[in-house]
């Protein structure tokens, strides 16, 4: 029977039927749901490592051992993992060792847009890249037959359009693989110059099968109607050409894109008039096939930026614009995303954007919406656990420059544990003055509620060792440290007011209250009041000033005709940060006096 | 291209419009089209705006849609079907739930809701209205305008050959099963 599976769900079915012993990964959007539909697999050791470099290493030491492993991350966590994945390559496969990166082209939710193609080649590794959810799954299980076979790691390569999108799927069953005995093999597995010269040899008569393998691979076909255009393309382009000119061309369909098919490709130039190169992001095909000196249009008439789709492509090939219904755009207002209600950063931000002379360093989670109106409370944020050394760096410059500022640097519990404990390290080690706030809500929030090191619970929801954040921050040699509950803005106040007395020393504020949205564990009952009455205001006693509205809450709103704030009921959590915020007391929360 | 039917549903996050394309998808596979959905998740997800196209036919390859390209749009709100207004085909049709759910700029007093977007859309396509949140408060359950919505969407496609019935009481829990159905009904009277 076949199911609608996403890209993501298929590969994590991929994993399973492949006989996939280990799994590790880092959330981040698009590519999370791969391990926690994984961990649905009894016959799967699936775990959330700390951070995506630590997530890769740990399947090597798997694939190592001998058993079948998987790493998934989005693209910019390929970044982290880099410096393990570039050795890697050089040493022996033992158990197959396949890896999903996620691109987000259009930056669905992504601080930039990076095509990780480009990896695939400078690692000089094996990539696949799926078109739908049925390749998702039958590539994951060809590219570990590639990556026992010809002694490589795999990447699987995808988008958001591939992971997040449902289409059919048959299922197969589980293959069961014998695990390769470990042996000691030094000559193939210690990366140590010498024998990593004599490893280049051995990488580079790899690329060469690989390149046969390209040739003849089943994920590489053509498909002739109409020879007047040819069109090269893979993953979802592939999908958007063949939507948009129908039998009107012909297709050569790439599934293996590293190493190209080159003799393939110019085979099937030869049988077409015009060839195309339809790719999103960057000309990474088109220059290989420039180079091999075929003639191809690609990027003249595909734009490099932004997300493709079925209409970009009919522009540029067929010079067909497509007209959709023009509503004026005074019809429409911006609809942003905003910190929900009830959320324990909106203290936080609210209590900081009053700050003159500061400078706010954010991180990449839900807090990054602490820069958006009303909080306005953020300067600037580059990536994952980069705040505090960024903070720090900032800090050391206004110094150095006689600029008068003091840095504020924020990151999440999860980004903490990824690779904000490093950055609090040059803090510390280096005696920066840098404030260094730890936004700790109990979950990793942004991508769904995954468990990190800090809340007790695995991804398979075991309980487990709970890293306490406030011994590691101890641990790190920094003497001045605070917790406090964010929704408290007299104590968040008080917090910060402590922390800018310390001119000379870094500090460290840990806002500890949890995620309004995640399921609370019986240790967030225990420890916090979660009974959520709603606050209400009383008109009678609202001056309309306003004043609540500044700390941004969807729950609240301004009646224009009366002239008064109002609380929406269903969607107050009680946090009581407007009942703080407001001059003439004129909300309370249900139920109190 | 020419057999494929392109749906895009819109609303606000918390309106449902991922459990209606739920739905709306398996009833379509168990028919025995091809069938492909695409949402976006993440960031979008934090009180913005929320759409999910759904494609269906006896072949289907691009995931998504892009101006002009969809035979129907379903808005769960009002701005939102404004906002999405360009993806759909000129000759299309929109269903449209008269809820309003004001944006943080609105909320905040910055700007107004924009006054009588229906009458703006009554005049650029064919636009049916369905009261959706008032029907599904009406039959007691205030949460279920998205199976409203996903009645009068099937209502509008003439899908009605597929057992909806069925496939909602195998899709939601069990003690929903009887509500769900009720909204499918009514959104399916209502056009």
């Amino acid at each position: 029977m076949k199911k609608l599976l996403t890209g993501d769900e298929a590969v994590a079915r991929g994993l399973y039927e492949s006989g996939v012993s280990f799994a590790s990964a880092y959330p981040g959007t698009p590519s999370t749901e791969i391990l926690e539909n994984t961990a649905q697999y009894d016959e799967i050791y699936a775990e959330w490592a700390p951070n995506e470099k630590v997530a890769v290493e740990a399947a090597i030491g798997a694939s190592m051992s001998g058993v079948r492993s998987f790493a998934a991350m989005k693209m910019v966590g390929l970044n982290v993992a880099a410096d393990a994945m570039f050795t890697f390559s050089y040493l022996q496969i033992n158990g197959g060792f396949v890896f999903v990166s996620a691109d987000d082209p259009g930056m669905h939710s992504s601080q930039d847009e990076q095509d990780n193609r480009h990896y695939a080649k400078a690692m000089k590794i094996a990539m696949f890249e799926p078109s739908d959810s049925q390749e998702c799954l039958e590539m994951t299980k060809e590219a570990y037959h590639v990556s026992e076979t010809y002694g490589v790691p795999v990447m699987l390569r995808m988008t958001t359009r591939i992971c997040h999108s449902k289409s059919l799927v048959t299922e197969g069953p589980r293959q069961d693989v014998p695990p390769v005995p470990y042996v000691k093999q030094r000559e193939k597995m210690d990366a140590v110059p010498a024998i990593s010269k004599q490893r280049r040899y051995v990488m580079e008569e790899r690329e060469q099968k690989l390149k046969a393998y390209a040739e003849t691979s089943p994920f590489n076909a053509e498909e002739m109607h109409d020879t007047k255009i040819g069109i090269v393309a893979a993953g979802a382009a592939y999908m958007y050409a063949r939507d948009v000119l129908g039998d009107r061309a012909s297709y050569l369909k790439l599934g293996f894109t590293y190493p190209l098919p080159l003799q393939k490709i110019r085979d099937f130039a030869a049988k077409v008039d015009t060839l195309y190169v339809v790719e999103e992001l960057d000309p990474f095909m088109e220059d290989q096939i420039h180079g091999a000196g075929i003639a191809c249009h690609g990027r003249d008439v595909i734009p490099g930026i932004d997300e493709l789709n079925p209409n970009i492509v009919a522009a540029a090939i067929l010079q067909q614009q497509r007209q959709g219904v023009t509503i004026p755009d005074t019809y429409v207002v911006p609809r942003p995303p905003a910190l929900c209600a009830g959320c324990p950063h909106r203290g936080f931000f609210y209590a900081l954007g009053k700050r003159k002379d500061t400078v706010m360093v954010g991180d990449i989670g839900c807090y990054a919406l602490g820069g958006s109106e009303p909080l306005n409370a953020k300067d600037l944020a580059v990536c994952m656990g980069s705040a505090f050394s960024v903070g720090h760096g900032l800090s050391h410059g206004f110094q150095m420059s006689g600029q008068k500022k003091r840095v504020v640097a924020c990151m999440g519990d999860s980004t903490f544990f990824h690779t904000g404990i490093n950055s609090l390290t040059d803090v510390a080690y280096n005696h920066s003055n840098t404030i260094c706030v730890i936004l700790d809500n109990r979950i990793t929030g942004m991508t769904g509620h995954q468990q990190n090191p800090g809340t007790g619970y695995t991804l398979k929801g075991e309980p487990t060792t709970l890293i306490d954040i406030q011994t590691v921050v101890r641990a790190l040699g920094i003497q001045h440290i605070r917790t406090v509950n964010p929704l408290d803005l007299q104590a968040m106040n008080e917090a910060l007011d402590w922390a800018y007395a310390r001119e000379d020393e870094p500090s460290v504020i840990i806002t500890r209250w949890p995620c309004i949205l995640k399921k609370f564990s019986p240790a967030d009952q225990a420890e916090f009041d979660l009974s959520m009455q709603p606050c209400v205001v009383h008109t009678e006693t609202c001056i309309g000033c306003r004043k609540c509205l500044t700390t941004g809450c969807p729950a609240l709103r301004f009646n224009t005709q009366t002239k008064k704030s109002e609380i929406v009921a269903s969607d107050c959590t009680g946090c009581t940060l407007c009942l703080q915020v407001c001059p003439v007391q004129a909300i309370s929360r249900k139920g109190d006096k | 291209m020419r057999d494929v039917t392109s749906i895009l549903l819109v609303g606000v996050g918390g309106q449902g419009t991922i459990l209606a394309s739920k739905i709306l998808t398996i009833g379509l596979m168990e028919q025995g089209y091809d069938v492909k959905m695409s949402e976006v998740h993440g960031m979008s997800q934090r009180g913005g705006s929320v759409s999910t196209q759904v494609r269906f036919g006896e072949k289907v390859y691009s995931p998504i849609i892009g101006a002009g390209m969809a035979d129907i749009l379903v808005s769960f709100e009002e701005m939102e079907a404004a906002r999405y207004a360009k993806f759909l085909k000129p000759a299309g049709k929109m269903v449209v739930n008269t809820t309003q759910i004001p944006s943080l700029p609105i909320l905040s007093g910055a700007c107004e809701y924009p006054a009588r977007i229906i009458d703006e859309l009554k005049k650029h396509v064919s636009v049916q209205v369905v009261d959706a949140t008032q029907i599904a408060a009406g039959l007691g359950n205030p949460k279920g305008a998205n199976i409203v919505l996903l009645g009068a969407l099937v209502g509008a496609l003439g899908l009605t050959e597929i057992d909806w019935k069925e496939i909602i009481a195998k899709t939601v829990k069990p003690a929903f099963a009887d509500v769900n159905i009720k909204a499918f009904d009514a959104g399916l009277a209502a056009v």
